[in-house]
């Protein structure tokens, strides 16, 4: 952005780009050639796509839009909630990336130009790009739920995006009496991080049996099972009486074909949750709405009719605006799953792509992981994990790799949840660092 | 090696390179090595507490580890998930990548007056593998200096239950040590490894 290229010097001698391209410019370099990335959305994605460049490439110029000056990852969140853990541990900062020569601008993009290759922002300023990367995360789908938008939110917490709302539901469960009813509605599917509610039922109720034991938590789910399904009904057996008469966690489900338990109204004042066959009254009620791609990809026109942003799996470029990569939750990358190891996997194979392409070249063959960790309860990890590839236009799973935790081992479960705090400071450090 | 690199870029190029992977076109060293980043960090510098650093690691040792993984003969929480996902051809490669890698010791919390004593046991019954002090790998050793100590801890672990084979000068070596200095004496060793900077 501080720099006036010969690219832009062109384009700005040309016609139409003129107002556009030299509004966000503060200087000339004529005779330069370099090489722009503007990167939207500061999170797992973001961060690492914008960090991968700069390793790859120094001579990259990126720029990296982010409205928050802090990022909370989402994923160990549940440990806040559950009392493990300090909200200031999952707070990260972008200095860090700054080190890496990448340019962070704290503002919210506003829209994206795809063919005059601009980004404009909140506060009025606008950045060319040779390539941009979009990495929004997700949105909710507020009209979904009778009763309940983001105002709503404000005193019955979604905490699917982490920071405050993390923090305002673990207040209502420090304040909630002992003996009280904590509800949580999960989302339908797809949605980001797939075990995230049913880590997070187990993480209250690791809460709640220590401090509370009188108290209970019921899941009200539109699904007829979830992700990690036999591994955390193994481990609320073990833990919290799952299917007895002492359950501390009740998980209702729905079965194909029905819509039982989908979440058709909440009652802000009476803390109630109304399905088609069930209605709670909670003391403590954590709804999580259905989910969508974030704001900026549909600004951009970077959606489908589903919401979320169709790309090509080798470069994670845009099926639908050139020179356009979208990582991430709000990109479909299925079999790859809505994760924050995904995202990072993402992010690393859409960087390779951006840096070969950018300098002529090829995109190369990709490499893509996922690992991810769910603590059942202190001393209790389990994981799934998958090794993807990219083969006749698409991504695929590897087949004969990843998998689940096997069967329960007191020894191995401990090396997990040691492992699961091990990921996350690596990978933290790895996007931030 | 390179000329072999070059023939099988034009097998690929003319879509006949079959062997190897499973799919069609190899990523190359780095893209494999980016997704190990995750959990074991940036380059393969790990920040623990537990997951191991392979920055460093000997190329022959790690294809040997990943091969044991996939077979499941090493015990594993997640390894041997992971290493099912890729060739012999890609193991190589990312030993490559990894040897190239600087390896780096973490602060760590231990005991000074354990350490060192731990330093005489491994110069006694160590060294000889684990040279300079645990810090090389050569001989296709795993580096121990400044690795993380839960990680050596369920290493150990599994050598002594029996889960997992110790080679066999290793099996003499500990066995002496254990005869001689106990269970304090492995506590030792591992304050040592753990003291390394």
């Amino acid at each position: 952005m501080s720099k006036f290229t010969r690219r832009d010097f062109l384009k700005a001698s040309g016609t139409a780009a003129v107002a556009t391209s030299t509004l966000g410019l503060s200087s000339f370099a004529i005779g330069g050639s370099s090489k722009k990335v503007v990167v939207v959305g500061g999170g797992m994605g973001g961060a690492t796509a914008a960090k991968y460049i700069r390793m790859m490439d120094s001579s990259i110029e990126v720029t990296l839009i982010e409205a928050n000056k802090e990022y909370y990852t989402c994923f160990m969140s549940n440990e806040v909630i559950g009392g493990h853990r300090s909200i200031d541990s999952i707070r990260f900062g972008y200095t860090g990336l700054a080190s890496h020569g990448v340019n962070v601008v704290n503002d919210m993009v506003t829209g994206i130009d795809a063919g005059k290759r601009v980004v404009t922002t909140k506060g009025g300023k606008s950045f060319n790009y040779d390539r941009c990367v979009v990495a929004p995360g997700i949105s909710f789908k507020w009209d979904g739920i009778e009763g309940y938008d983001d105002k709503v939110a404000e005193t019955i917490p979604h905490a699917w995006k982490a920071g405050s709302q993390t923090m305002m539901l673990r207040k209502q469960l420090e304040d909630m009496k002992d003996g009280g009813t904590v509800c949580i509605c999960p989302p339908p599917n797809p949605f980001r991080c797939p075990p995230g509610p049913y880590e997070r039922a187990s993480q209250i109720a690791s809460y709640l049996k220590a401090h509370k034991p009188k108290s209970k938590i019921i899941i009200l789910d539109p699904k007829p099972k979830f992700s990690k399904f036999g591994l955390f009904k193994d481990g609320w057996k073990r833990h919290y009486g799952f299917e007895t008469d002492k359950a501390m966690i009740e998980w209702h489900g729905t079965p194909k074909g029905s819509d039982d338990n989908v979440l058709v109204s909440v009652d802000a004042k009476t803390r109630t949750a109304t399905t088609n066959f069930s209605e709670v009254k909670a003391d403590v009620l954590n709804v999580i709405p259905a989910q969508k791609a974030g704001a900026i990809a549909f600004a951009a026109g970077l959606t489908n009719e589903g919401g979320w942003c169709p790309v090509e799996g080798k470069t994670f470029e845009s099926t639908i605006h050139k020179n356009i990569h979208v990582i991430g939750d709000a990109a479909i990358a299925s079999p790859l799953p809505k994760s924050g190891y995904a995202a990072s996997s993402e992010a690393k194979v859409a960087a390779a792509a951006i840096v070969a392409l950018l300098n002529g070249g090829k995109a190369p063959q990709p490499s893509y992981v996922n690992t991810c960790y769910s603590i059942i309860h202190p001393g209790d990890g389990i994981s799934v994990a998958m090794v993807y590839a990219y083969q006749d236009g698409k991504i695929i799973k590897v087949k004969g790799s990843g998998g689940l935790t096997g069967a329960y081992d007191a020894k191995m479960r401990e090396r997990e949840e040691a492992y699961a705090h091990s990921w996350f400071k690596n990978i933290t450090a790895d996007t931030f660092g | 090696m390179k000329r072999v690199t070059a023939v099988k870029t034009a097998l690929m190029a003319s879509g006949l390179f079959l062997s190897g992977a499973a799919f069609a076109g190899s990523p190359s060293a780095e893209m494999l090595s980016y997704t190990c980043a995750g959990c074991h960090g940036t380059n393969g510098v790990s920040h623990g507490p537990a997951t191991p650093t392979i920055a460093g690691i000997s190329e022959e040792y790690f294809v040997e580890a990943m091969q044991e993984y996939k077979e499941g003969t090493r015990p594993s929480t997640i390894m041997t998930r992971i290493a099912k996902g890729y060739s012999d051809d890609e193991f190589k490669a990312m030993a490559g990548y990894f040897s190239k890698q600087k390896f780096v010791a973490m602060a760590q919390d231990h005991d000074a007056g354990l350490a060192s004593k731990g330093a005489k046991l491994h110069d006694k019954y160590c060294e000889k593998c684990h040279a300079e002090g645990g810090t090389s790998a050569e001989d296709d050793a795993g580096i121990l200096a400044g690795q993380w100590s839960p990680y050596v801890r369920y290493t150990m672990d599994d050598f002594l239950s029996g889960n997992r084979e110790m080679p066999k000068k290793m099996k003499k070596k500990v066995k002496k040590l254990q005869d001689k200095a106990g269970k304090e004496g492995m506590e030792q060793l591992y304050n040592f490894y753990s003291s390394a900077k």
